[in-house]
């Protein structure tokens, strides 16, 4: 009888996945296989004229794997990702704990939290827009180093790979620490006080009570902002796209693997756009997987 | 599994329309591809007898459509058929009225080519698009004019009822371009682009003693010419071109051989040496490498710029260089322009007609009025400053004393741009100009910079760039 | 107990928070700036842009706007497209997801470990990768050109879930719920009037994110709208910046990405509270 009702109920759990999984289904999975068989065809438009899709098995992989480009972009990609995410998770630390901790008693804390999230709110490709302007050749910038007398003669951001890399982990940084920084500091203040105070009466210092209390104890909530930042630098586009062009400049060295893929779906290739996902969609797939069981693991 | 969730989700929400969708689908990989003037009519003719609208009943008795449908990427055709086409009613932004026919402009800018893809959609869908939803003209450039000439989709100019001793006024390489590989015409320009170079009179007495046009070119007669002055310029303080890219047109446009033979890429000679030029004077920090249209490309507009000069047609000068703005050298009629090392076009509008159109009469008359009437083509450029597409009228201006150009200090220099107008050979363009040309500026500006080692790395990146953007082409 | 820490603390706490003040005033003004500039760059006109940048505001900003309402872009008709996208988009991720979480977290079922490991699975793979085959699937569905392919699919939000999933672990008390079936509430109801209320702040902060994230979204729209009054602000911005010579004014473009931003930032401020205050009690422990 208890059994019977249980099942019933638990049956709600069944019609509560049900919303989730068939949009899923229907946009990301079907989508997603159509993907995966275009994958396996010559399939694009030169100029108006529709060339194939004729089968070529895994031509387009070979053709895509048969040289070090798409490794080359999915090292920009992680390069200018971990070039963001190092400063962003210890700025964010650092102010997470600040706020959080009852010793400081700092002051306007809603005001500045409100703040460092604010950069979130400026469209990617305005914010682009805005570097690139205030970035160029005889951009403010400039003009600024030179006047300070740093500068002899203007600096070429955008023709050097290092400076146009590290605008791009900049900006993403800028983007998304205040993000961070609310996220850590949620978990931060959900950690038991009794153990904080349990800490000070054993005469620990404040960064031994960080790095042996706060941090072990973040560790999920560390986790969760370590798999969206990632998932959201593999996706790097906007931002390359705007400052270059969509080009990747200078020499293909900030061009990401979306940037690529972009290029394939702007010239309507439907064969190598599919191959490139897919390739895509299995290094992401190791990389999760790779991270879940390192986590678990540790658990 | 997966199918079955899916057919049941769709057949219940929306049964209909997806039988009607994969009905379309299906359609679009037969294009009517052997439509001939022939079939404009029986095409007009169908609707007519499935549907009761009156409508319908006009456009059968060769009154043509109720809904003029035009494709751009910007508004410079609107401005010039508002300001010029008798009869034409400004109705918002993107509608008009010419008579009883509704206007109605399909503007996607260029940017991130979405204009060309939207174009694509739109010729692709014209089999199964309505009588009034059917595009009826569309615009294109040099650079992928090819891509839409050589193909069906672009009416015949002679098919849609024009005469093509009309167009005899016109500029040949105007009409070479909308030429397809039978010979057959498909579109017309009421512009011609020859360029010219722009420079400074002020920079010229300082370095050269001189700002007259006939003095300056024998400085700038040929490439070896412009690099060495370039030199006096960099000894006073100025850059030659305010970036590499400046150069870029005249040197394409003189090249012996086409950027695409069959699928494979080559290089021209002269291509390759405006790569090499450029490093140079690049190295010699007589220029940049910024991309033009930028902030730092447009500084050289005002003194604080010191750029000696660019190079461009008559519609840069006019409206480009700012000389609306206070402070600005074309406000204070700083300029003046000569031949430069060699003649060269850069840009143009040419209208395109739709294979299919249900406005055949119309679309030819505004053709007419807009490229080959030489009362509405005087009248452009006596209030646009545009250079028209026809000869008689240029020349007649060309010699007529009073036409002053105030952006260049009162110099009439309609005689260089036609000369430079007749000179032009188009014979090696190609349908994927415009990609290639931005691609290999890219990589050669890269080599420039010092990001490849050589000439071969840059060309090598040059090459991935292409093939991406045209899977077809190899090298 | 203020002196006890002094003594047993490397650095005064005093020196400590001027370090902290000084640092947060520095990302304070490092994150403002960008508005300001914004602000004073929609006051120049493009001719005074052109020749250079200088900090201090022009008169343009009524000529700008009023070039920008009276051109050819329907941005008030972009105003309310990404009111529709992302207001919907927003709802629609945080109760789904909500209800997603609710199902893993709050019932028993065979396939639920399977299904649990497979969101997690599938928040990695990133949307373009499957823009390919979404691209046509709408072109087969007929919903080209519409607002719908850009609403609907923000029911399947696993990043939105994993966030609530982790709060519900936290936040929820399993006791309440089998207080209300107790009670005979049915299970949609306990969700809607017990589960919901509870879940508000976690809630709150992921609707602010989806929303934002689905108004400034540019790749998705960019692909599936073509007609301008159908399309949404960034796609109209870009469209701006992509006019030709002719027609090229960035003063238009600064008013309008300064007016884009506008309506978030309010949004934003007024949920501030709720949001930064919404995280800090409720606490995501995971």
């Amino acid at each position: 009888m208890k059994n019977s009702k249980v099942t019933r109920v638990n049956r709600w759990g069944y019609i509560f996945l049900i919303p989730f999984f068939l949009t899923y289904v229907i946009f990301q999975v079907i989508p997603l296989c159509s993907t995966i068989y275009n994958s396996l065809f010559e399939n694009y438009r030169s100029g108006l004229k529709q060339i194939g899709p004729n089968f070529v098995g895994f031509a387009n992989f070979a053709k895509l794997l048969g040289t070090i480009d798409v490794w080359n972009y999915f090292e920009n990609t992680l390069f200018m990702w971990i070039g963001g995410f190092i400063p962003q998770i210890v700025v964010s630390l650092l102010l997470a704990y600040w706020f959080s901790d009852p010793s400081l008693r700092l002051k306007f804390q809603q005001f500045f939290k409100t703040v460092i999230y604010m950069p979130n709110l400026i469209m990617a490709s305005a914010f682009a827009m805005l570097f690139f302007t205030l970035f160029a050749d005889q951009g403010p910038i400039n003009s600024i180093l030179i006047s300070m007398g740093i500068l002899k003669e203007p600096f070429k951001f955008f023709a050097s790979v290092t400076a146009s890399r590290v605008i791009v982990m900049f900006m993403n940084f800028l983007m998304w620490f205040g993000n961070t920084t609310i996220l850590l500091l949620a978990g931060m203040l959900g950690i038991d006080s009794a153990l904080y105070e349990a800490a000070e009466v054993d005469g620990a210092t404040s960064s031994q009570v960080f790095f042996r209390i706060t941090l072990p104890i973040l560790r999920p909530i560390l986790l969760y902002v370590l798999v969206t930042s990632l998932i959201g630098g593999l996706q790097m586009y906007d931002v390359p796209q705007i400052l270059t062009n969509g080009k990747g400049d200078p020499a293909k060295s900030t061009l990401t693997v979306i940037m690529y893929l972009n290029q394939h779906l702007t010239s309507k290739n439907f064969g190598m756009g599919g191959a490139l996902s897919v390739i895509m969609f299995f290094i992401t797939g190791v990389l999760s997987i790779v991270i879940f069981n390192l986590n678990k693991r540790k658990d | 599994m997966k199918k079955k969730v899916l057919s049941v989700l769709l057949s219940a929400a929306m049964a209909a329309s997806i039988l009607a969708g994969c009905g379309q689908a299906a359609a679009p990989a037969a294009p009517a591809a052997d439509a001939g003037s022939d079939a404009s009519e029986a095409e007009a003719e169908a609707p007519a007898a499935e549907a009761e609208t009156p409508a319908a009943d006009t456009a059968a008795s060769g009154e043509g459509g109720k809904v003029l449908n035009i494709a751009a990427w910007n508004e410079e055709f609107k401005t010039r058929l508002t300001d010029h086409y008798p009869g034409y009613e400004v109705v918002d932004g993107t509608h008009g009225k010419i008579g009883d026919v509704t206007v109605n402009w399909l503007i996607t800018p260029n940017e991130n080519n979405a204009y060309q893809d939207r174009l694509d959609e739109i010729l692709l869908g014209q089999e199964s698009a309505s009588q009034d939803d059917k595009l009826d003209m569309f615009l294109v450039e040099a650079d992928y004019a090819l891509k839409y000439v050589d193909t069906e989709y672009a009416a015949s100019v002679e098919g849609l009822g024009i005469n093509l001793d009309e167009t005899k006024d016109q500029y040949q390489y105007t009409k070479d371009i909308m030429t397809d590989s039978n010979g057959v015409l498909k579109g017309v320009s009421w512009q011609g682009c020859p360029g010219v170079m722009i420079y400074q009179r002020a920079v010229a007495k300082e370095v050269f003693g001189t700002d007259e046009p006939e003095e300056i070119q024998k400085l700038f007669a040929d490439w070896n010419k412009f690099n060495e002055s370039a030199d006096k310029l960099k000894e006073k303080g100025y850059l030659t071109t305010a970036s590499v890219a400046d150069t870029w047109r005249v040197y394409q446009n003189n090249v012996s051989k086409p950027f695409v033979d069959g699928t494979t890429i080559q290089i021209d000679d002269n291509i390759k040496k405006w790569a090499e030029d450029s490093k140079d004077l690049y190295d010699r920090k007589c220029t940049t490498t910024v991309q033009q249209w930028t902030d730092d490309w447009n500084k050289g507009f005002y003194p604080e710029g010191k750029v000696f000069c660019y190079f461009g047609p008559a519609w840069l000068i006019d409206f480009c260089m700012a000389a609306d703005t206070e402070g600005s050298i074309a406000h204070d009629g700083g300029w003046a322009a000569t031949e430069g090392p060699q003649g060269f076009f850069w840009g143009g509008t040419w209208i395109c007609g739709c294979e299919g159109t249900d406005n055949a009469d119309l679309v030819a008359d505004i053709m007419r009025k807009m490229t080959m009437d030489p009362a509405v083509m005087k009248d452009i450029v006596l209030k646009d400053n545009d250079f028209v597409n026809n000869r008689p009228v240029m020349e007649e201006l060309a010699n007529d004393t009073s036409y002053q150009n105030a952006v260049l200090g009162g110099q009439n220099a309609l005689k260089m741009f036609c000369a430079g107008a007749d000179k032009i050979d188009m014979s090696n363009l190609t349908a994927y100009d415009q990609g290639l040309l931005g691609d290999y500026q890219t990589s050669m500006m890269g080599w420039m910079n010092g990001n490849f080692a050589s000439y071969e790395d840059a060309l090598e990146d040059f090459y991935k760039s292409a093939e991406v953007r045209y899977p077809e082409l190899t090298h | 107990m203020e002196e006890n820490r002094k003594v047993s603390k490397g650095i005064p706490v005093r020196t400590r928070r001027v370090i902290s003040y000084i640092v947060l005033i520095f990302f304070t003004l490092l994150c403002l700036i960008w508005f300001y500039i914004l602000l004073i760059n929609s006051t120049r006109s493009h001719a005074e842009m052109t020749k250079g940048f200088t900090p201090i505001p022009s008169t343009h900003l009524i000529d700008n706007w009023m070039n920008l309402v009276h051109g050819t872009l329907p941005i008030f008709n972009g105003f309310i497209n990404s009111f529709i996208v992302a207001g919907g988009a927003a709802v629609l991720a945080s109760y789904f997801s909500a209800m997603t979480a609710y199902a893993i977290h709050a019932y028993e079922f065979k396939g639920k470990a399977a299904a649990s490991a497979f969101i997690l699975a599938v928040m990695m793979v990133p949307t373009q990768v499957t823009a390919l085959g979404f691209i046509k699937l709408i072109n087969r569905m007929k919903l080209d050109d519409t607002l719908i392919p850009l609403i609907v699919p923000a029911i399947a939000a696993p990043i939105t879930y994993f966030y609530l999933k982790q709060y519900m672990e936290a936040n929820l008390p399993m006791s309440l719920v089998e207080a209300a079936r107790i009670d005979g509430a049915n299970e949609f109801r306990t969700f809607n009037s017990i589960v919901l209320p509870i879940m508000r702040p976690a809630m709150s902060v992921q609707l602010i994110f989806a929303f934002v994230g689905s108004w400034n979204n540019y790749f998705t729209p960019a692909l599936i709208l073509h007609t301008d009054v159908k399309k949404t602000l960034p796609v109209l911005i870009a469209q701006l910046r992509g006019a030709d010579w002719l027609r090229f004014d960035m003063g238009q473009i600064y008013i309008m990405i300064a007016a884009s931003i506008f309506p978030v930032v309010i949004v934003y401020l007024i949920m501030s509270k709720f949001i930064v205050g919404g995280i800090s009690s409720g606490a995501v422990k995971g």
